[in-house]
Parts: C-alpha cells; sequence; structure tokens
C-alpha cells in the first residue's frame, strides 16, 4: 500500500454500504444477477466494467432511484427497505452523487447550485452560504468568476467540477462519482484524482467511483471492483486484478492502452502525481 | 448524534488561549456559525492569539473554512492568531480548504423606473423581433415547400403520417367532446333567451351559423394550439437543448426539412378535418338539447337547418382551418427554436408558444371575419 493512504482504514474494515445478492432487471432482461458488494469506510473503490454492463445501474440501485427485484442494500448499517422516510432523508443528507451528466439545476447558476442542499438541509446566513460556494468552487479548481453562471453556459468539464462541488456541498461521508474524469483534460483529471486524495486523507471520504480511466485507478483507488455477467466478478487491490487470469480483466489492464499504466504501476502514486500525470496519453474513456 | 462545536477561551501571559471541541461539521448549521463568531469576540482585543485544535472531534469543509475565517478576521483586527495541535489531516484541511478573501458581488444599482422603462421596451422590441422571425421562417417554409414539391419522394411521409396521427386522430376524442358540450350549451341557451321573444325554435339557426362558421373551428384551434402546439414545441426545445438540431444541421439536415415541415402539413391535414368533426359534434350537441330539452324532434331539427344555414356557412369555417394551423405551427416552431440551455428556458418558450398561437388564432378569425363580411361570403 502507498504510505500516503491511512493504511489503518483498511485494516479496520468497518462497512459502510453493504449490497447483498441484489437482482435488477428491466422487463426480460436481468442487469444484476446476485451481486454482493461492501464498501468500507475511508476507501476509494473504483468500479469497472465493460459499456452497458451495468455500472450505473448499481449505483442508481444503491442510491434507490432503481428498484431492485431482490436483495439487500445496507447503508451505514440500515437496510434500505426497512427505514422510514425521515431516516431514509438523513441517509441521504450524508451521502453525495456526482452523476455522469453533471444533473445541474439548469435554472439556477453555479452558486446556487452548490448552496441547493445547504439551502434545504441546514441553517446557514446567506454570508456563510456565499463563502461556502466559493470555498467549494476552489476545491475544486474553478475560478470565482464561474458562480454566476448557468449550467448551460459551462464546458463539460467545468460542469463536472461543478457537480462533484455541489455533491461535497454537506460535507458528505461517501460520495459516488459516475466517471468523474471522463471528458477532461489529462491535467485537470489529475487534479481531480489528487483532490478526491485529499478529501479522503483529510476527511475520511469513502468514495464509490464508477470509472473508465486506468490513471484514476492506479493513482487513488484503494480497491477496484469489475463487473460482470450480472455480478461483480473480481474485487481487490489493482496489484491483484493485474495477475487475474480473466480474459476480460486481462484486456481490460494490459490491452493497448492498459500496457502503459501497468508499467507505471510499480512507481508509487504519490511520485506518478507529479511527472506521470500530464504527459500520459491518458485513457478518458476507455470503453472496449 | 455528535457533540456541538464550542469554544472556551482562557487569558494566559502571551496572549489568548481558545480551545476548540466537539464537531465543527456543517451538519452543525447555526452553531457552527455562532461558535465560529463566539471565536473572533473572545479574542478580539488580545495581542495574540492561539487556536487550540487538539480538542476537535470532527472536522470537515465547512468546519476548516468557519475556524480559518475567525483567523483571518482576527488577523484583520491585529490579532495574530496561530494554530495549536491540528491532527496532521486537519492541518492539511486547514490550509486546503481555507478562508480565501471575497471579492465582494458588485452591485449594480438602477432606479426601479428605468428597470420598468427597460423591461417595456425589451418587450417591445423583442415583440417586433418575434414577428420578424416567424415572417422569416414562413418565408423559408414556402421556399423549402417549393423546392420540395416537385420531389415527393423526399418528403417525409412517415414522419407526416406519424405526427398526423398523433396531431388528428388521437384528437378526436376531446375535439368532438368539447365541441359537442359547446353546442349543448349555445343550443340552450338560444332556446331559454329567445323564449321571451318567442323566437326558441331560431336557436337552431345559432347552433347551425354561430357553430359552424366560429365556434367550431375557434374551439378546436385553441384546442390544438394547447394539445399541439406546446407539444411541438417541446419536442424541437428539447432537441434543441441535447443539441440534436446542431446534429442534424452538422449531417448536412436541415432541421426545417426534417422537424418542421412534416409537423406542419400534418397540423395543416388534421386541423380541418377535426374541424368538420367539431362540426359535427357541435350540431349533434344542438340537436340532443333541443329534443331533450325543448322537445323538438330531430327531424324539425334538421329542417330548420338545412334553412338555416347553406354551404357556404360551413364553408367558412373550414377555409380558416388551414391558416390556423400554419400559424399554430409557425409559432411553435420557432419558440421551439428559441429554446436555451435551461428547463426554466423550455418552460417559458411552451409558455409563449401557447399563449402566443391562441392570441393568434382569435386575431385571425376576427381578420377573416371582416374579410368575409367585405367580400359578402
Amino acid at each position: 500500500m502507498s504510505p500516503t493512504r491511512p493504511s489503518t482504514l483498511l485494516g479496520r474494515r468497518d462497512v459502510v454500504i453493504s449490497v447483498r445478492g441484489i437482482k435488477v432487471g428491466f422487463d426480460d432482461r436481468l442487469v444484476m444477477d446476485g451481486l454482493d458488494l461492501d464498501l468500507y469506510r475511508g476507501e476509494v473503490l473504483g468500479f469497472v466494467g465493460a459499456s452497458g454492463a451495468g455500472k450505473s445501474v448499481l449505483t442508481r440501485t444503491i442510491l434507490g432511484l432503481l428498484h431492485k427485484r431482490a436483495g439487500t442494500i445496507e447503508v451505514f448499517g440500515y437496510d434500505m427497505d426497512k427505514i422510514g422516510p425521515s431516516e431514509r432523508r438523513l441517509i441521504e443528507e450524508r451521502w453525495g452523487v456526482l452523476f455522469q451528466e453533471g444533473a445541474l439545476f439548469s435554472s439556477l447558476t453555479v452558486r446556487q447550485n452548490i448552496q441547493a442542499p445547504m439551502r434545504e438541509h441546514l441553517n446557514l446566513s446567506q454570508s456563510t452560504l456565499d463563502g461556502l460556494a466559493a470555498q467549494k468552487l476552489q476545491l475544486v479548481g474553478l475560478p470565482q468568476d464561474a458562480a454566476d453562471k448557468y449550467p448551460a453556459e459551462l464546458s463539460g468539464g467545468m460542469t463536472k467540477r461543478v457537480s462533484l462541488a455541489r455533491a461535497l456541498a454537506l460535507d458528505p461521508e461517501i460520495v459516488f462519482l459516475d466517471e468523474p474524469t471522463s471528458g477532461l483534460d489529462p491535467i485537470s483529471a489529475g487534479d481531480f484524482d489528487d483532490l478526491i486524495g485529499t478529501l479522503q486523507k483529510t476527511l475520511g471520504l469513502t468514495v464509490f467511483m464508477v470509472t473508465h480511466d486506468l490513471d484514476s485507478l492506479y493513482a487513488i483507488c484503494d480497491r477496484v471492483a469489475v463487473l460482470g455477467h450480472g455480478k461483480v466478478s473480481a474485487v481487490g487491490p489493482i496489484d491483484e486484478l493485474l495477475l487475474s487470469e480473466d480474459p476480460w480483466i486481462k484486456s481490460y489492464f494490459h490491452g493497448k492502452r492498459g500496457v502503459v499504466r501497468a508499467g507505471a504501476a510499480e512507481k508509487r502514486p504519490a511520485e506518478r502525481a507529479g511527472d506521470g500525470r500530464a504527459q500520459s496519453d491518458r485513457a478518458q474513456d476507455a470503453r472496449r | 448524534m455528535s457533540v456541538a462545536p464550542s469554544v472556551t477561551p482562557k487569558t494566559g501571559d502571551d496572549g489568548v488561549v481558545l480551545s476548540l471541541a466537539g464537531a465543527w461539521i456543517v451538519a452543525a448549521g447555526r452553531a457552527l456559525e455562532t461558535s465560529a463568531a463566539s471565536l473572533t469576540s473572545a479574542a478580539r482585543g488580545a495581542r495574540n492569539a492561539i487556536i487550540d485544535l487538539a480538542g476537535i472531534e470532527r472536522m470537515d469543509t465547512a468546519g476548516a473554512w468557519v475556524i480559518d475565517r475567525a483567523r483571518a478576521e482576527l488577523a484583520g483586527d491585529g490579532v495574530q492568531a496561530a494554530y495549536r495541535g491540528a491532527r496532521p489531516e486537519y492541518a492539511l484541511l486547514l490550509q486546503e480548504a481555507g478562508y480565501r478573501p471575497l471579492e465582494p458581488a458588485k452591485q449594480v444599482r438602477t432606479s426601479h423606473l428605468v428597470t420598468l422603462l427597460a423591461a417595456v421596451g425589451e418587450s417591445v422590441y423583442t415583440a417586433g423581433a418575434d414577428l420578424i422571425d416567424i415572417i422569416d421562417y414562413l418565408g423559408e417554409i414556402v421556399v423549402m415547400w417549393l423546392r420540395l414539391a416537385p420531389h415527393p419522394l423526399r418528403w417525409r411521409w412517415t414522419s407526416m403520417v406519424h405526427h398526423l396521427e398523433m396531431y388528428s386522430l388521437r384528437s378526436v376524442p376531446i375535439i368532438a367532446l368539447i365541441n359537442f358540450l359547446v353546442g349543448a350549451i349555445v343550443m340552450q341557451q338560444g332556446i331559454f333567451q329567445l323564449a321571451r321573444f318567442g323566437a326558441s325554435p331560431y336557436a337552431v339557426n345559432l347552433v347551425g351559423v354561430l357553430g359552424l362558421r366560429e365556434l367550431g373551428v375557434l374551439m378546436t384551434s385553441i384546442m390544438i394550439a394547447g394539445r399541439t402546439g406546446s407539444a411541438i414545441t417541446a419536442e424541437i426545445g428539447s432537441m434543441n437543448m441535447r443539441e440534436e438540431i446542431d446534429a442534424l444541421r452538422v449531417m448536412a439536415l436541415d432541421p426545417l426539412e426534417v422537424l418542421i415541415m412534416p409537423r406542419l402539413v400534418a397540423l395543416a391535414i388534421a386541423l380541418p378535418i377535426l374541424t368538420f368533426v367539431a362540426d359535427m359534434a357541435t350540431l349533434a350537441g344542438g340537436l340532443i338539447v333541443s329534443w331533450v330539452y325543448a322537445g323538438m324532434t330531430p327531424e324539425v331539427f334538421i329542417s330548420r337547418l338545412q334553412g338555416a344555414i347553406a354551404t357556404e356557412t360551413f364553408l367558412v369555417g373550414l377555409i380558416k382551418a388551414p391558416f390556423m394551423a400554419v400559424v399554430i405551427g409557425l409559432i411553435a416552431s420557432t419558440e421551439g427554436m428559441e429554446v436555451r440551455g435551461s428547463a426554466e428556458s423550455l418552460g417559458r418558450c411552451v409558455t409563449a408558444s401557447v399563449v402566443k398561437s391562441i392570441f393568434m388564432v382569435i386575431v385571425m378569425d376576427g381578420v377573416f371575419a371582416m374579410f368575409f363580411t367585405a367580400v359578402d361570403y
């Protein structure tokens, strides 16, 4: 393990999300067939799988946006099927979500978007709200003059950052990131990874990250889960997955775009953060 | 859940020691702000202050920000405040997520009168621009129609038939129902009011002429403006929002030809058909009421109707229908093209589309009424 990572957190294995045997399907097609997954407190879990394998479906199922046919989902030890609406609301305040397309409220400015969760759930003065919105913008690396823009005026990368800023507004314990670095330039994607890493270290943030970005997987993920055939076909630190014999995993990590990074994986993320990041041709969206 | 944030000040030899405790997290809300305020008030006036973070149970980015803001405020008052005993991760958090002075937002002061006048001027200007836009579109559509007319294979028949089904067939029930009710109401009121002059039977003339000349086409056009015009604006508008229109353009396809033309043609066919349905429903409504309410048998109703109306009466209503359709279709599609990125703008454009088309339909009806009177038709 990298020295920059809080190894104690992995040693303790405090489970924040536990998914057991869930089945999710559309019409007569079963997308998730008895999937099990644990998310430990303070870890960054990378979630990979072929396009259309159901990564976003699993995320949406955990978030309660899709109905499952069987199985249980426990978040912070609460069975999501057995809790009432008020408890559910409390749990929902403890997670933040970055949607793939950003999902910013199009009729609110960037500042109002970031303030929306704080304004709705907390009793804070306007000056503090403004300050916190400015702080979140600065954290995600956006200039302050972006605050008064509307989502339609933002570029794809800015939309992702604002969406992350909004996801962090309530300082959640878990953040779900759906392809956070796709569509970002390599430098911004590296900054994004660094930000996630910093937040994880300082806040003990737990991150569930659906990604195709091999650099992110190497740089910040403590564990990587591979989705295949409606189940988690492999899960573990990336070094273990690199040794896997599964043909899909092999071609994913050792394919044309993976080879460069498999070599780079020998280096420690902390060292790589400086050099390899910006220069490496990164797999922004290694869909294969 | 967690302990509220608190501050314990202690005055020592070299200044004030402020011991922080509890959970400095955003979930504390107002307590977080008041604790940070007590931090500044406790140390104000002292020369040095030490902010002791050792007792902090939890701290998040918001907590770090309010603590750092308090430190910055103290520094502004000439009090040198330093941190002590912060856990390494919190020290990092204070550094990364700390307070940065905000540039105050520029307040532009304008008087209400100027704002009001500006708003009025802007709406007059946009009304003029809208008119030009619509005439512009009309011209483009006519040119396109002339260009496409000799090539029937290039017409989008599938799309046209699809929209025709959506606009006409699926509207039949509601159009028939409202016009049946309108016919019934006019008949009932006609019988009731005319009874005072002993002219109840003339209520048939009322329903026949009013229904066929004006009400049938007007009610149908208003209904279609609300039902179909809004749908066209929303469809084209959301395609515009998701860059689908741009995608068509870069594929060398003309959105006017692919999207707007089939809808306009379908609407221009659908509205006369629906007007005919509406006319029949109005007469049926009148017939039923005259039968049930005034005891006039259907035979009598029909023979009186034959005396009251001529083919022109029916045609006057029907001639107006395609014009109404073009007005509704043009307004709906121009508004759809006006939609910009936000959901709010989509809502605004759909509203504008319906309001403008209903207004224009009524204005057109008035113009037609004057025209038909002038030509004595």
